[in-house]
């Protein structure tokens, strides 16, 4: 009873602060639109205009040519996703199911690397796999001929999970501690065996985690420009790089526009229909 | 754990760190390759120290971090107080889903659009050159405001909100009330937020590459130094700042357990 009262008094009191809430928004709110949405717009606008600043469809016509860089990117990024998710699960499974301590140290350890430069960590592989790194350098020493890894698609999506692995294992470990033991407990009492206990109850409950995960693998995949560059050479092209490339220049800004916007409308998509998916926000952990 | 779990760990662990060693290993090589390894010797670091280039963009770095984590954390902080006692809620999920935009959308899209805009505003105003520092800053406040939004926003959730009534009852005004009563319990949100725009700025590569004219970070000249042969001078830079990440992580991590064993003691 008093309890109601006290909240209805409390929501009085925000009531009026709430002229003091909304002036409180105000630098935020112009920031985000000038910063955030207005460059949105100019995106279309470049897109959509030529240098002279006359409308045109010749960059919306132009985008056939990057058919295949598109697909490209995407299927790259789906297989390193794909991968990531299969090799993080078992290894956030495991970590989760540790003691707290442990869990602790291997997520501090998990979390390093993600600290460290992507430019740098790439720069590391390439110089492992390349035709006269470090892998090819020790096979010849040992009397092997030298592997071809480098500039391969191989490589480009080992790429993509090494630096991505991290986002994967943060949300899944988040949803995975957070199982009860008493429910697989429970589900072996009713006679249910590992493999279903995967598929019916650990599966389900880790969804939100695997939808975060997926989407903070995939991202960054799709769109990187400096993996494929720096491991997939001349053989790998994908959006970003099509991106990258065309915005250096006066003359193709606003075909780099185009992309851009296409990359963007596409994953905001993307984004979009998973959330659907996933109707809490638990596993949102983010970093 | 067992022991199909202790294996793959360890596997998953060694792959992970191997690059890492590998840096750190060709740092401290005597010649000029990062794949054979001649000798020890520390003349790459000697040399990193002696480079005016990277020291600049050390010192470029650290500053553009810095005002980024003041900037960000204030604005971030009033944007999180200010969306928290709103109370339309149409609005509330517009200014969020706005919020989500730079986190969601790719790095590359966002460093272009901003480019695009400054490019923009520039040609309006007649002057080509205006990416430089003030653009970086800006572009690196724009992506860390989120973060710093979303680490602040839950711990106003978790206060109690008749904390803050309790001292409007007990005499203090709005503003006493939100400094000596709000403000200390969303302290660790603000920290945390405050924390991660300063690392995100200073790792931050894409979206720099596109906005920063002719100024100078770390990343940026770790790209710049990748695009031809590298010597182990790169790979000095990069084991400081993975020695700096390690005591930063340590420190955070030590700093955390000492204060949930306090936590514990005065539980108990």
């Amino acid at each position: 009873m008093s309890n109601t009262k006290t909240k209805k008094g409390f929501e009085r009191n925000l009531k009026k602060n709430s002229m003091g809430a909304t002036f409180l928004n105000i630098p935020y709110i112009l920031w985000a639109a000038i910063f955030i949405i207005v460059p949105m717009f100019i995106v279309a606008y470049y897109a959509f205009t030529n240098n002279a600043g006359e409308f045109t469809l010749d960059n919306f016509n132009k985008l056939s040519l990057y058919r295949d860089s598109i697909i490209d990117s995407f299927v790259y990024a789906l297989v390193a996703t794909v991968v990531t998710l299969v090799l993080a699960y078992p290894f956030s499974y495991f970590v989760a199911r540790s003691s707290e301590t442990v869990q602790k140290i291997i997520m501090m350890l998990v979390m390093l690397p993600m600290w460290m430069n992507l430019l740098i960590m790439t720069y590391s592989i390439m110089n492992i796999i390349e035709t006269n790194g470090i892998i090819n350098s020790l096979l010849v020493s040992m009397g092997f001929d030298k592997l071809k890894i480098i500039n391969t698609p191989g490589a480009v999506i080992f790429g993509m999970v090494y630096n991505y692995f991290p986002y994967m294992v943060l949300p899944l470990v988040s949803v995975l501690s957070k199982i009860d033991d008493s429910l697989l407990e429970a589900s072996a009492d009713l006679g249910s065996n590992a493999a279903s206990r995967f598929w019916r109850v650990i599966l389900p409950l880790s969804v939100p985690g695997v939808i975060s995960g997926f989407t903070m693998v995939f991202v960054p995949s799709v769109s990187t420009f400096y993996i494929s560059q720096k491991l997939g050479g001349t053989n790998v092209n994908m959006i970003g790089d099509s991106i990258e490339a065309l915005v250096k220049s006066v003359n193709t800004i606003h075909l780099g526009a185009m992309l851009s916007l296409v990359l963007m409308v596409v994953i905001l998509i993307c984004i979009m229909v998973m959330n659907r998916f996933s109707d809490d926000s638990d596993g949102g952990i983010v970093l | 754990m067992s022991k199909t779990g202790k294996i793959y760990t360890a596997i998953v662990f060694v792959i992970m760190y191997l690059p890492l060693l590998v840096m750190v290993f060709f740092s401290f090589n005597e010649g000029n390759s990062t794949a054979n390894f001649t000798g020890f010797s520390l003349k790459w670091y000697k040399e990193l120290i002696e480079d005016e280039a990277a020291m600049n963009a050390l010192k470029n770095t650290l500053v553009l971090a810095l005002l980024n984590s003041i900037i960000a954390t204030l604005l971030g902080t009033v944007a999180a107080v200010g969306i928290f006692g709103m109370k339309n809620k149409w609005f509330k999920t517009g200014i969020m889903s706005v919020t989500n935009i730079p986190m969601m959308n790719p790095e590359i899209v966002t460093g272009v659009s901003l480019m695009l805009l400054f490019a923009f505003v520039g040609r309006l105003m007649n002057s080509p050159e205006s990416l430089g520092f003030g653009t970086m800053l800006i572009a690196h406040v724009t992506f860390s405001l989120p973060y710093v939004v979303l680490n602040v926003l839950p711990k106003l959730q978790q206060t109690d909100p008749h904390l803050a009534e309790a001292a409007q009852d007990l005499g203090s005004t709005p503003a006493q009330a939100f400094f000596k009563v709000v403000l200390p319990s969303i302290s660790s949100g603000i920290l945390s937020g405050a924390l991660m725009a300063f690392t995100l700025s200073i790792d931050d590569f894409v979206i720099s590459h596109y906005v920063s004219g002719g100024f100078t970070t770390l990343p940026l000249l770790i790209y710049n130094m990748t695009k031809k042969r590298v010597t182990p001078e790169m790979y000095a830079v990069c084991t400081c700042i993975f020695l700096s990440v390690l005591v930063l992580l340590l420190v955070m991590n030590i700093s955390q357990i000492k204060q949930t064993k306090k936590q514990k003691k005065s539980d108990n």
